[in-house]
């Protein structure tokens, strides 16, 4: 393979928001204080800003499922655009982040302003959403389902977790997986956030507290779900040769994982026990030369705890099967052991930040600025990832230099 | 877990010519998929070709409505109030073709009965005689 396009873009600047439960703020609001910080993390001003993508952009859907598309953020800041994209059929949330590298590769734009914004929380909490975003008005107020959700919301499976639940069971099946070694992504997560001072969980939680907690889809807990919050996450995705005189030494994208090989559903996909992950984990292994024990950290999807295990599987951290055993206990995913796994507290801990935080979290690492929950060594690879079911996608990340 | 005495609340789909074979089979007591007429693949969810030999041939057909749990999932969160909680949600693999396969729920036995391999057969649940959803109940009775 000619050197892949993602080694001529690379990571120049990150934003984040004010990041809590039903803070009840307008989320264009948010999402330009993300965009904002990232910009000016960078050492960029708007100005320079010539490009824009975003998952999923602007969309109807249940209402926090995102607080801006891409024509309010360029019109809020005046951007002067060379390229923009915003969708939600893409690889996974961070398929976004592909695409920023793909147009400053391809010399559309010279540095990117990627965002993703939500405002769950607050949306849940006013009864704006009913959890499933069912139109209100009892019985479904006359709404009748189309399209992938006809093979799946008729027979009550209203929610993701219903449909990771099924992924999960099969896998506890084929590999003999338990509740006891998922739990350990869910403390983990717990661990980390107490070190996070932007954490919406934060308070200790024990495995009998995990075990104790009730039951939303078996094998999956309240504990293995994430929480909806508010916030936004921005980065800035510049072309190598404009980011040399910038504020920071730019993070570089080794590779980047966006196939999909299968059938792209939930329940159609053809092993349920690897969802679409396996495809992209396969794929960025394929762009580089090195190899899973190369990475120093790990920040990968837990919008449900059994996605983590699945992408500690799909990116070869253990064997297909072992993730079970592989996170039991916890020792080996803690900040301090050999690979240490969502170390802002994930979203399980942290707050639904959607994919984002989870490549945001990966550069602090690099850059060092995780403060209390810095991991240790000076780490140098970084792997981000995002998505479950048919949705996945991930980036390789090395640096900075 | 008593079974519900009535009838637990469903989103219905929206029934069209090109579904419509699947959703209200079940009047005539059939589950029905698209089958291609050239290579005799099942075809589902229902689409204008045949995606392994691309034909344009394809009706729908009649399964024995026998398979296997393939996963299943006792789901237990109130996302509407109904009184059946936990429920069996289950994606059943049809004996016909290995990856003929279908999200559904297991019925007419204790969820906790419920379980990977369980031999299951279609029952079908009418609504307002617009949609008779297919189902599953235990083969041989509840718990095998």
């Amino acid at each position: 393979m000619s050197e892949p396009m993602e080694r001529r873009a690379c990571i120049t600047g990150i934003g984040q928001s004010q990041i809590g439960r039903r803070i009840g703020r307008d989320p264009l609001d948010l999402t330009l204080d993300a965009c904002i910080a990232a910009i000016e993390d960078a050492g960029l001003t708007r100005d320079q800003i010539d490009g824009i993508t975003t998952y999923p952009g602007a969309m109807g859907g249940a209402p926090g499922f995102t607080g801006a598309g891409v024509t309010e953020v360029q019109d809020a800041l005046r951007l002067k655009l060379s390229w923009y994209t915003g969708a939600l059929e893409q690889p996974g949330q961070l398929g976004a982040v592909v695409n920023a590298c793909m147009a400053v590769a391809c010399g559309l734009a010279d540095h990117v302003l990627c965002f993703r914004s939500v405002w769950e929380a607050t949306a849940q909490g006013s009864g704006k959403r009913s959890g499933i975003g069912l139109p209100s008005g009892g019985g479904g107020g006359g709404f009748r389902p189309s399209g992938t959700m006809e093979w799946s919301l008729p027979f009550r499976a209203y929610s993701a977790a219903n449909w990771i639940a099924l992924s999960a069971q099969r896998h506890f099946h084929e590999f003999g997986t338990t509740r006891e070694q998922l739990a350990g992504i869910a403390l983990n997560a717990r661990r980390n956030a107490a070190l996070n001072p932007n954490a919406i969980y934060r308070d200790p939680m024990s495995l009998d507290d995990y075990l104790a907690a009730r039951m939303i889809s078996t094998p999956l807990c309240l504990f293995d779900c994430d929480v909806p919050c508010d916030g936004a996450t921005a980065m800035i995705v510049s072309r190598r040769e404009v980011a040399g005189d910038l504020r920071r030494r730019p993070i570089g994208v080794e590779a980047v994982g966006t196939a999909i090989r299968g059938r792209p559903s939930w329940d159609q996909w053809d092993d349920l026990t690897t969802m679409a992950l396996r495809d992209a984990g396969a794929m960025m292994w394929e762009r580089t030369d090195l190899t899973p024990a190369d990475v120093d950290v790990a920040e990968l999807y837990d919008g449900f705890s059994f996605i983590t295990l699945a992408w500690l599987e799909a990116l070869g951290f253990c064997e297909k099967g072992e993730g079970g055993p592989f996170v039991e206990g916890g020792t080996r995913i803690a900040l301090d052991g050999d690979l240490p796994l969502n170390t802002n507290g994930g979203q399980l801990s942290g707050g639904r930040l959607h994919g984002f935080g989870f490549l945001h979290e990966a550069c602090v690492q690099l850059w060092g600025e995780g403060g209390e929950r810095q991991v240790g060594g000076d780490p140098e690879v970084a792997v981000a990832a995002a998505g479950g079911g048919p949705l996945g996608g991930c980036l390789l990340l090395t640096g900075p230099r | 877990m008593s079974e519900a005495p009535e009838k637990p609340f469903r989103l219905l789909p929206r029934v069209t010519p090109t579904n419509e074979h699947f959703w209200r089979g079940g009047r005539e007591g059939e589950l029905r998929f698209l089958r291609c007429g050239p290579c005799r693949e099942y075809v589902h969810p229902p689409a204008p070709r045949c995606p392994a030999c691309l034909s344009k041939d394809l009706a729908p057909a009649a399964v024995s409505g026998l398979g296997t749990v393939h996963t299943f999932t006792l789901n237990h969160q109130q996302w509407v109030p109904s009184a059946d909680h936990p429920y069996a949600i289950a994606v059943v693999a049809l004996d016909e073709q290995s990856d003929l396969r279908l999200m559904s729920n297991v019925v007419h036995c204790p969820a906790d009965s419920v379980h990977i391999g369980m031999r299951v057969r279609v029952v079908f649940e009418n609504h307002d005689d617009d949609v008779w959803f297919p189902l599953f109940e235990p083969v041989d009775g509840a718990a095998q």
